[in-house]
């Protein structure tokens, strides 16, 4: 490294749409160190990271990593190999159905390992980080401190010169926690020039790091070591040095939250629980868990995400059944029936779960009218509600518009807008800034001491749970210990709350998922650097077949997505092999008959042999005509007139009326045709039969050719086959990719060496090979079931059903390069294959028929050539020669579309 | 059912309604679909012959064959091309035209003799939309030029037998009528399905639903909720574009009671916004409520008779997709809009609606809470 610092940024502004995440930040970030970025969520500490990673698009100011512009793309590929990246959210960029192993193996293949350097990389650090016995597991199944260990060997896989950790223990348990702040030590030890960027919201891990910046509103409040931020500010804790750096406008109304002494009665319990239990299938989520709530006590659940405590919760709300024991609200069974128990209780969900689409005073209105509150009284409640909240100002706001601890505090008021005389709140402070915190706080505390509202909230902020009377810790579904805090921290003889917890948990028996501490040392330092040469190769097949491998592997076992694929076409190409019939046949007539003689018996006698005419009883008048039309019970109506067979032999002129149903025009039209051909040919054999001599015509042989029998299955099936060829292979593709997008692993896209044609071709070739399958399976239907043979070389139908599945994934491939959403993806190809595929590629009416835009459409489109080459080999016995200008068109269309798909997909986030 | 039932099915079909109207996505969609998709859907159905390609090999090269080539002409055909003998099969073959009718050597020589000449009409009958009505139209016309030219060299007598037909209810038997008509019926299953089902698992996604449960309110007023919301809106957006689009830029006539489609539509409505919400209690996230969609809603629109006869289904099917609402759906929209047909011959129908929505609804009872509460 040329200097001592690895990072500098300079004016760097980012914004996502109306929302400004960096406004103007200037920073230069020291090398060879632990640099912590601390704030609360959605101050742009995350944005910034991503910034120095290179995975965000820089929109305004400059961003150099390593001395070279992050804004050039031939500086980003050159570092890449440098730099390893792990964002925010517990195994975000994992893959949850490969297991661990499967997951190291990708990594290590996108940055061209071979398999013995991989065997031995992915070992050593498995073993120090205590995954190794876990290698099988697949990763969702990882605990979360698990997850973030396996995080963390995915990113020193390639041993890294910059480690960019994104709140790497949030939500994580504070034994491993403890021992993921330790693993990370070790490794510093080992490798002591690679720098370490952190960010992180818990104010006590950053008194740990060499180095802090303060981030608050996109904007640096202070940087310096812990000891520095401390003595400028004057204070004892990094919190309060926090909060003391907050401008002032922000700290308006900021106090210390105390907390009177609780005065509650024994007896008077507002929520018990006893042996609460609940199985999801094998997993139990919780197990065992009893405790008991005094009214106006406030009680709180510590422990990491995924311990049990939402679901606690919710088995008290009564939205789930526990599998066993029982709880009680105020000395009532709680049962999802009892109405009456749940106006008394206000419950505050994990994602503050409020109405979106509604103002804040709507969805005040709204909660109290549900909860019944009397309506001459619900305009006063609701204005002190958003007097004592604090939110008079935005009552006409979308929740939306509102900062977090806004949005926390109108949650909190909808939840009271009853006056109930309990509150559950899940994590009801998880993400909001100190001075929101404390602000919240001071409500509870007046609502439970002043009100003596019975307050059951859930944490995993330690110094949140200080705060409570009384508290459990959680920890894989068990209720370790419950009593007040200063207990719990005496019972174990700790220093702190947080040291009484590990000790808990390492009595639980919760290390055993890790080893001792310093028993393994952390080999990760291998004699040679793991980059690959200054310039990396255009296209690495190794790392295409990353992709691949891991796409195949991710499809084998997502069987919903399988299972859609192939049984889906299957069934698709029943109901439109099916539906799409043009045959018109069974059809309902009636005769009225009003010479009623042997020749006009004889006409009607006609139809009745034909199979395509249904007989009815025979009409009387013109009333039941019209009744019976209308109400569709029959399709055709014939009138032969009296005096038929008289004038008829005599030579006059007389005329037969025929009615059609002309509600479906179709089909009309079809029976137009057979009733005019039968009139002709009994008008003939009268002739012949009586001897007359016919006058002198033309006649007309016409060959229905390749479909002699005129029958809608030979001429669909052919068709439907590229239609759903191309419909679901697309889709299919492109949610794979936009899943990516969704889910964040896309990150790994952005932020390795993997080039766009790697990732897109190595995300393509599953799905060829499912749409083949497909097309084997749908052939085979067509043969046996629909009874449709190919007459042509089915050889040359599989080489063109290669071609286009390439056609089909292709498309889904440009999808996905321009969506973002899962359902955006799906709509997109919908609209982009099924509506040309199905108007202009002659599946109905053939593409000459077509004019304007249509017939270019048409011209252009290569589910057109399918169509022309599928209808060719099944029914017109062609081959490879008699196609060939399909076939080149086809091929010619491939690289166009894989071109576009490469061309717009971008390799950093926007 | 009490008062206070009322009140929170009311209160919170409202938020319902404000949800739909502050979600610009949807409300375009609603509006595209009944204006732009039942112009462009009715619109797109082409004319039963529309411009079918057509070749004719002359070997005659006759004042007769020269009558019968200028006989074809856009917009039923295309203006022929005229091809050698061994271009035909190629042709066809490439698929290049529907039709090659081939004029012997010496035809209009042999009809004036007496001699019966035939003619060769090849047809690529894996085209079925024109194979069929084409080959018919290509026969009368080439009849009528060989009448036509016979009566006026030798002035012999007509058939005695004269066939009149007639179509009743679309007497033009105009596609436009027909497309316009199954578009908005199809229209509105598909956003009925779609505006419950989605609505539902974003709510869930975001965990507003939950807390409806923790509540005083009951599943059922919830769902009862989405049903005459979703239901209404689209009722009125469907009425709205049968008078505008359909009746007035169209120019479709309707025949029977509209008050009594809407109602064969409401009850449709009730059995179809149930199955969005059942569908969304089998989904569980967004993609695969997409996924399922599709599955359900291609056999609904096609195989319910709104686009082929149900005649013509094998019998399997057709008894199976008795059990779609859409099946009935189409039958009343057919019998009331085209034939003007009254309850007395839809009673059925509307009966069948009735059950199937209960059963529907019954189904996602059972499921709602189970499915909201699953997955956290």
């Amino acid at each position: 490294m040329s200097s001592n610092h690895v990072a500098r940024l300079q004016g760097v502004r980012l914004s996502y749409g109306e929302v400004r995440a960096l406004a103007g930040v200037d920073l230069t970030l020291p090398a060879g160190c632990m640099v912590g970025l601390i704030g609360p969520d959605g101050v742009g500490k995350s944005s910034l990271l991503a910034l120095v990673s290179g995975s965000r698009k820089i929109q305004e100011g400059r961003v150099e990593v390593f001395g070279g512009d992050m804004a050039e793309r031939r500086h980003r590929n050159r570092v890449v190999p440098r730099i390893a990246y792990m964002p925010q959210g517990l195994g975000r960029n994992l893959y949850p159905t490969l297991s661990v192993e499967e997951n190291l193996q990708f990594f290590a293949r996108l940055f061209g390992h071979d398999a013995a350097e991989r065997r031995h990389r992915i070992d050593e650090l498995t073993e120090a980080t205590g995954l190794h016995p876990f290698l099988r597991r697949p990763a969702g199944k990882l605990s979360g401190g698990m997850k973030q260990k396996l995080g963390l060997c995915c990113a020193l896989i390639h041993d890294p010169d910059l480690l960019i950790l994104d709140e790497p223990t949030t939500g994580v348990d504070p034994l491993a926690r403890a021992q993921f702040w330790e693993l990370i030590g070790r490794i510093r030890l080992q490798r002591p020039g690679m720098s370490v960027l952190v960010a992180t919201a818990y104010m006590d891990e950053a008194e740990r790091f060499d180095w802090l910046v303060a981030m608050d509103e996109g904007q640096i409040l202070a940087t310096g070591t812990p000891a520095q931020l401390l003595q400028q500010t004057a204070t004892a804790s990094l919190e309060a040095a926090f909060v003391a750096l907050l401008p002032d406008r922000r700290k308006q109304g900021h106090a210390p939250v105390s907390i009177p002494p609780l005065l509650v009665d024994d007896g008077d319990i507002a929520i018990e629980a006893r042996n609460l239990t609940l199985r999801f299938g094998d997993f139990v989520a919780v197990s065992d868990v009893s405790f008991r709530i005094r009214r106006g006590e406030i009680f709180g659940f510590l422990g990491s995400n995924g311990c049990g405590k939402t679901t606690t919760m919710k088995m008290l709300t009564g939205l789930l059944e526990a599998s066993e024991g029982q709880a009680w609200l105020f000395g009532r069974k709680v049962s999802p029936k009892d109405v009456a128990t749940r106006r008394r209780v206000g419950y505050m969900s994990q994602a503050f779960s409020l109405y979106s689409e509604l103002t804040v005073r709507q969805n005040l209105v709204l909660h109290a009218r549900l909860f019944g509150v009397p309506v001459a009284e619900i305009p006063d409640r609701v204005s002190e509600m958003l007097e004592r909240f604090g939110l008079a100002a935005v009552a006409e706001a979308l929740p939306a518009s509102l900062p977090l601890g806004m949005r926390q505090r109108l949650s909190l008021a909808v939840a009271m807008v009853h006056k109930p005389e309990l509150l559950i709140l899940d994590e009801p402070t998880s993400g909001v800034d100190p001075v929101a915190r404390d602000a919240f706080w001071r409500l509870l505390v007046e609502l439970s001491r002043r009100e003596r509202v019975t307050i059951f909230l859930s944490t995993h902020f330690m110094n949140e749970a200080e705060r409570c009377d009384r508290m459990s810790l959680m920890h894989a579904g068990r209720v370790l210990d419950s009593d007040e805090p200063a207990r719990l921290v005496e019972k174990r003889g700790a220093a702190t709350l947080e040291q009484a917890f590990i000790e808990y948990l390492l009595e639980a028996g919760a290390s055993s998922d890790a080893p001792a501490a310093g028993k393994a040392p952390v080999a990760i330092a291998s004699p040679q650097p793991a980059a690959s040469p200054s310039r990396p190769p255009m296209f690495s097949w190794q790392r295409m077949v990353s992709y691949l491998w891991r796409e195949t592997l991710e499809l084998q076992r997502d069987p919903i997505r399988a299972t859609l694929a192939l049984a889906g076409s299957i069934m698709l190409m029943f109901v439109i092999g099916f539906g799409i019939s043009l045959d018109v046949e069974d059809l309902r007539y009636a005769v009225l008959d009003r010479d009623d003689t042997t020749l006009s018996r004889d006409y009607a006698l006609q139809l009745s042999g034909s199979r395509y005419f249904i007989e009815q009883p025979p009409l009387t008048d013109y009333q039941q005509l019209d009744r019976r039309m209308r109400s569709g019970e029959v399709s055709l109506a014939i009138e032969i007139p009296s005096g038929f067979a008289r004038k008829a032999l005599a030579g006059r002129p007389v005329e037969i009326g025929a009615w059609v149903d002309g509600a479906m025009p179709q089909r009309a039209e079809t029976l137009k045709g057979y009733v005019q051909g039968m009139h002709q040919h009994w008008l003939m054999t009268q002739l012949a039969e009586r001897g007359g001599t016919l006058p002198t015509t033309a006649t007309i042989q016409t060959r229905f050719r390749y479909n002699p029998d005129v029958r809608s299955l030979p001429a669909m099936v052919p068709a439907v086959i590229p239609l759903l060829l191309l419909m679901l292979p697309a889709m299919l593709t492109a949610l794979a990719v936009v899943r990516e997008k969704e889910t964040g692993s896309i990150t790994n896209f952005y932020v390795t060496p993997v080039t766009r044609s790697e990732f897109l071709l190595g995300k393509q070739l599953p799905y060829v090979v499912l749409a083949m399958v497909n097309f084997l399976l749908m052939s085979l239907l067509a043969v046996t079931i629909f009874g449709v043979p190919v007459s042509g070389s089915f050889a040359a139908l599989t080489l063109a059903a290669l071609i286009f599945s390439f056609v089909a994934t292709g498309m889904g491939l440009l999808a996905s390069a321009v969506t973002r959403s899962q359902i955006a993806a799906m709509f997109f190809t919908m609209i982009g294959t099924m509506v040309p595929a199905t108007q202009f590629s002659g599946l109905i009416d053939p593409v000459s028929s077509l004019e304007g835009a249509g017939r270019m459409v048409g011209e252009l489109y290569p589910a057109t050539h399918m169509v022309t080459i599928s209808r060719g080999i099944f029914s017109k016995a062609l081959g490879l020669a008699d196609l060939s200008a399909a076939y080149w068109a086809m091929l010619l269309s491939v690289p166009v579309i894989m071109g576009l798909a490469i061309m717009l997909l971008k390799k950093q986030e926007r | 059912m009490t008062l206070r039932s009322l009140a929170n099915i009311y209160h919170l079909g409202v938020k319902e309604l404000w949800s739909l109207w502050r979600d610009p996505m949807m409300l375009v969609l609603i509006v595209y679909v009944f204006t732009v998709g039942v112009y462009s859907g009715a619109k797109a159905l082409p004319e039963t012959l529309n411009h079918a390609p057509i070749a004719i090999v002359d070997e005659d090269d006759s004042a007769l064959s020269r009558q019968i080539i200028s006989a074809f002409y856009p917009p039923q055909f295309t203006l022929p091309q005229l091809i050698s003998p061994a271009e035909m099969d190629q042709g066809m073959d490439a698929g290049r035209f529907t039709f090659a009718l081939h004029i012997p050597r010496g035809f209009q020589r042999d009809l004036l003799a007496d001699r019966d000449p035939e003619l060769q009409l090849n047809v690529d009958a894996t085209r079925m939309s024109q194979a069929f009505t084409g080959s018919s139209a290509v026969q009368q016309i080439v009849q009528g030029e060989v009448n036509e030219f016979i009566v006026r060299e030798r002035r012999t007598a007509q058939a005695p037998v004269d066939l009149v037909l007639r179509a009743r209810f679309n007497p033009a038997l105009e596609r436009a009528w027909f497309g316009s008509l199954m578009q908005v019926i199809n229209y509105i299953t598909m956003l009925s399905i779609i505006l419950t089902g989605a609505a539902l698992i974003r709510e869930r996604e975001r965990g507003t639903v939950e807390h409806l449960l923790v509540m005083p309110v009951t599943p059922t007023e919830i769902m009862l909720a989405k049903v005459w919301s979703m239901g209404l809106v689209v009722l009125v957006a469907a009425a709205v574009s049968l008078q505008l689009v359909v009746q007035g830029v169209i120019g479709v006539p309707v025949e029977g009671s509209l008050p009594l489609f809407f109602t064969g539509a409401a009850l449709c409505l009730f059995a179809t916004t149930s199955m969005g919400i059942f569908l969304a209690t089998l989904a569980r996230n967004m993609p695969q409520f997409g996924m399922l969609l599709i599955l359900i809603i291609i056999p609904l629109q096609m195989l319910s008779g709104g686009s082929t006869p149900r005649e013509s289904m094998p019998e399997l099917v057709r008894n199976v997709m008795l059990a779609a609402p859409t099946t009935h759906f189409v039958e009343v929209g057919q019998a009331i809009l085209y034939r003007g047909a009254g309850l007395e011959t839809v009673w059925k129908p509307f009966l069948a609606l009735a059950l199937i929505g209960s059963v529907m609804f019954a189904g996602s009872l059972l499921r709602f809470r189970k499915a909201i509460t699953r997955m956290a």
